[in-house]
């Protein structure tokens, strides 16, 4: 049996970037909206954000929205699209103090204003030194945006649908209809009939065997989109956070070096001084994970083996106790360790996708090089690509362009549905949906989700990792088309309707294989070196021939199709790039 | 090593009631209960069904009964628990399917505190309201709840009454109810004063023990009661 269900705006996603938007969709007495989450939303994966938002508030030393934005196109290794950077720098002030009056609660000053600290890549005056910019709660500020940002739907009577997982967009005679979405309770499949439709369903870092990502992160919206034929932007470029605990990947914050933890080789030398000499431990995520990686590879990890130090014992039990006690609380779940005593054994784990769907300021989705949308149609958050990031996302940034490009894709979004009426919707919307669920429910064969699952893992973290060249990414590309192909063989167990995760977590493997194809393509197509797309065989930038956006299109039969749009430069012509 | 899992099962399309079944598995000391589940779903029953997501202790999907004791099985490793470990959902809520509880009485009842600061002063040349550092330390504890819903499933007043907000619930009151920029005092104690409110509360600390957070609950409850004695908020 199908329900079908009318709004206005559906939001897909109960994150940051999707609250955001429903909070400020429904500010409009007559927008009627609603978020589908495939969790409850205080489960989202904003909530794992640890080590603050960016603001050039000046709480605490002078500081000024343009020299954020110079650190985040630098970051970005003018990649980014600086009329966007500019315009999230200048709102970033505001929005902070928005969620601060929201109820926020942020650590403090002395003269009780929000408290602030260094960050990876923010700098003073154009690179001079470190600045004290990230706005944060402890080190679980992306736990607080959440929780706020929940208990303001709450507050504005946001209707929520939880636990329902979208599975497909309907598009028709060219507008955004609505989505279908599969009750996880009852296993039943629904239509959701709507004006517009935000995706903002988050990464997909469980693509790599090591990772910061919930198990979540199966870049659900991406993979929904692309398969209707939008185009990917910037997919290989995908950030790995230089401190995930060894092994597990579980995030370190960057906050702990932003308070003075070090990082320490096998020799117990500061290696940093040696790759970044002015920014040293705190340059960019893609410098530092690069600069562990050849450690590792000179064989000055601890011990010889994979890891090196992140040690911040120097910085006294007080600190670690009261500004880092989440991270002092896994070292001793995970590790047995006590960080205030003993160093950190970490290594690079993939974080942060800075590539996703395409999208202008206000969230709406650009499908070509010319500004193009599909009306009703918006991304905001991980799942989309603005592009304020480029090649290289800094830290305290993703928590920041939640709240502003959620923000503003909620208010276009309003604009939106008081301007139209709904579109009408095909009479075999559902088919698709139910063909594959059917498909993955009726399997024959004998292949095991699970078993593709780490075979792709594995692959991607060996040859589409930190560092990448031409033979071996050429051998991801032919692994994971193997792997697709043995997908089509894939076999559930679980036949039940009620709560059936084995059926959704296949589901979920045919999105993760089909990123990381159209990842492993684009990272080989790239003959650049640019922010986290580090290759080999081509160890320098290219500005000449690549400094322009990637657009990978899904082809009718599945192949896939390159294109390019140039980046959207202001202010800042693109320079060497040394921290 | 090899580890026992003694699994409470029950699909409610086929079991009349829940029951038990047994898993032999291969996990590190180090492994996380919750990857001795996965790797039983994955490679031995894939209809073994529980809620996850983030996998260390932050998001609060995977609350369940771990050897007797609510936990995050996220949070609890193979080494702390040793070779046979028992694994049920949570008393207190209904069970939907295996080691899924249904959360929906927990969300009403966190939805009725209410759970957002409220304040309608206008603050002064557009900047944050201030808080100084002490201010902010009081109610610094109940802000790390995760609604994972532990404590309340640990609660024996709350499965002797349902109708009890049960601990969470005034976790979340306590978190407004002493942040120095909340208006609603009143309004939020009156709430706690009612029947189904802290005076249930009979300070058995199993909420305590069980927080994958390390909240103190049962201390957090004692405030709320004293404030609504006192009629005041101690500073």
């Amino acid at each position: 049996m199908t329900r079908i269900h009318s709004y206005d705006a559906i939001v897909v996603g109960g994150g940051g970037a999707g609250l955001k938007a429903a909070l400020h969709l429904t500010r409009f007495g007559n927008v009627r909206a609603a978020v589908l989450s495939k969790l409850y939303p205080s489960r989202s994966h904003t909530g794992a954000a640890q080590g603050g938002i960016g603001a050039a508030l000046g709480n605490l030393e002078e500081d000024r929205p343009e020299w954020h934005a110079f650190d985040t196109v630098k970051g970005s290794d003018y990649l980014g699209d600086q009329d966007a950077i500019e315009l999230m720098c200048h709102d970033a002030v505001d929005v902070v103090i928005e969620l601060e009056r929201m109820g926020l609660p942020f650590s403090r000053t002395e003269d009780g204003r929000i408290a602030q600290r260094r960050f990876g890549g923010h700098t003073r005056n154009f690179g001079e030194g470190p600045v004290r910019r990230s706005c944060y709660a402890a080190d679980r500020t992306g736990h607080m945006i959440l929780q706020t940002l929940y208990q303001q739907c709450i507050k504005n009577q946001v209707t929520f649908h939880d636990e329902f997982q979208v599975l497909d967009v309907i598009i028709s005679e060219g507008r955004c209809a609505g989505v279908v979405a599969y009750e996880i309770q009852t296993g039943e499949l629904h239509i959701f009939h709507a004006k517009a439709v935000l995706f903002a369903t988050g990464g997909f870092g469980r693509v790599w065997s090591v990772t910061s990502n919930a198990y979540a992160f199966t870049g659900d919206g991406p993979a929904i989109l692309y398969r209707r034929g939008i185009p990917l932007e910037d997919m290989e470029f995908f950030q790995f956070h230089p401190t995930g605990i060894y092994k597990l990947g579980i995030l370190i914050t960057e906050g702990v070096r932003g308070e003075g933890g070090i990082l320490v080789n096998g020799r117990g030398e500061r290696f940093m001084e040696r790759y970044a000499p002015t920014m040293k431990d705190l340059a960019s995520r893609d410098v530092v994970s690069r600069a562990i990686y050849l450690e590792l590879r000179e064989g000055r990890g601890i011990g010889g083996k994979n890891y090196v130090y992140l040690d911040a014992t120097h910085l006294g039990r007080e600190i670690v106790e009261s500004r880092l006690p989440d991270i002092a609380d896994f070292c001793r779940t995970y590790l047995g360790i006590d960080p205030a005593v003993d160093p950190i054994p970490i290594q690079p784990t993939a974080h942060y996708a800075m590539g996703g769907i395409p999208t202008d300021v206000d969230g709406r989705v650009v499908v070509d090089d010319e500004r193009t949308i599909i009306p009703g149609l918006y991304a905001a958050g991980e799942c989309a690509c603005v592009s304020v990031h480029g090649a290289n996302r800094l830290g305290t940034n993703s928590l920041l362009d939640i709240v502003v490009f959620g923000k503003r894709a909620g208010l276009d979004m309003a604009r939106f549905c008081q301007e139209n009426d709904l579109p009408p919707i095909p009479a075999d919307a559902l088919e698709p949906t139910r063909a594959r669920l059917d498909q993955l429910r009726g399997g024959k064969g004998g292949e095991v989700p699970a078993v593709l699952r780490e075979e792709m893992q594995n692959t991607m973290m060996e040859y589409v990792g930190v560092f990448r060249e031409e033979a071996g990414l050429k051998q991801a590309i032919d692994r994971i088309a193997e792997l697709k192909e043995r997908y089509a063989r894939v076999r559930i167990q679980d036949q039940s309707r009620v709560f059936n995760t084995d059926l959704l977590e296949a589901w979920e493997l045919g999105a993760l294989l089909d990123l990381a194809e159209v990842t492993a393509i684009c990272a080989l197509n790239r003959t650049e070196s640019r922010g986290a797309h580090s290759r080999e065989d081509y160890p320098r930038r290219n500005d000449a021939e690549w400094l322009k956006h990637t657009l990978a299109y899904r082809r009718p039969d599945g192949s896939i199709q390159i294109g390019y749009k140039p980046v959207v430069i202001t202010k800042y012509q693109p320079q060497e790039r040394v921290y | 090593m090899n580890a026992t899992f003694r699994i409470q099962r029950y699909d409610p399309e086929k079991d009349e009631k829940p029951y038990y079944q047994t898993f032999q598995v291969e996990v590190e000391e180090t492994d996380r209960v919750l990857d001795g589940l996965n790797k039983i779903k994955w490679y031995q029953d894939g209809s073994l069904t529980y809620r996850r997501s983030c996998a260390h202790g932050v998001c609060g999907s995977d609350a369940m009964r771990i050897n007797g004791a609510n936990a995050l099985a996220c949070k609890v490793l193979m080494k702390d628990v040793g070779d046979r470990v028992t694994v049920e959902p949570m008393l207190g809520f209904g069970i939907v399917k295996d080691l899924v509880v249904d959360m929906e009485p927990f969300f009403d009842a966190y939805r009725g505190i209410p759970p957002y600061l409220i304040n309608d002063e206008p603050v002064p040349g557009g900047r944050e309201r201030l808080q100084t550092p002490e201010q902010r330390a009081r109610y610094d504890d109940t802000t790390k709840c995760i609604l994972c819903g532990s404590c309340t499933g640990a609660c024996p007043s709350y499965w002797a009454n349902d109708r009890y907000v049960g601990p969470a619930t005034i976790v979340n009151a306590h978190r407004f109810i002493f942040d120095s920029r909340d208006r609603a005092t009143k309004e939020r104690l009156n709430i706690m004063n009612e029947k189904s409110g802290v005076w249930r509360c009979r300070t058995i600390f199993n909420c305590t023990d069980v927080c994958p957070r390390g909240i103190e609950i049962t201390r957090a409850i004692g405030e709320v009661k004293e404030a609504i004695l006192a009629d005041r908020i101690k500073p």
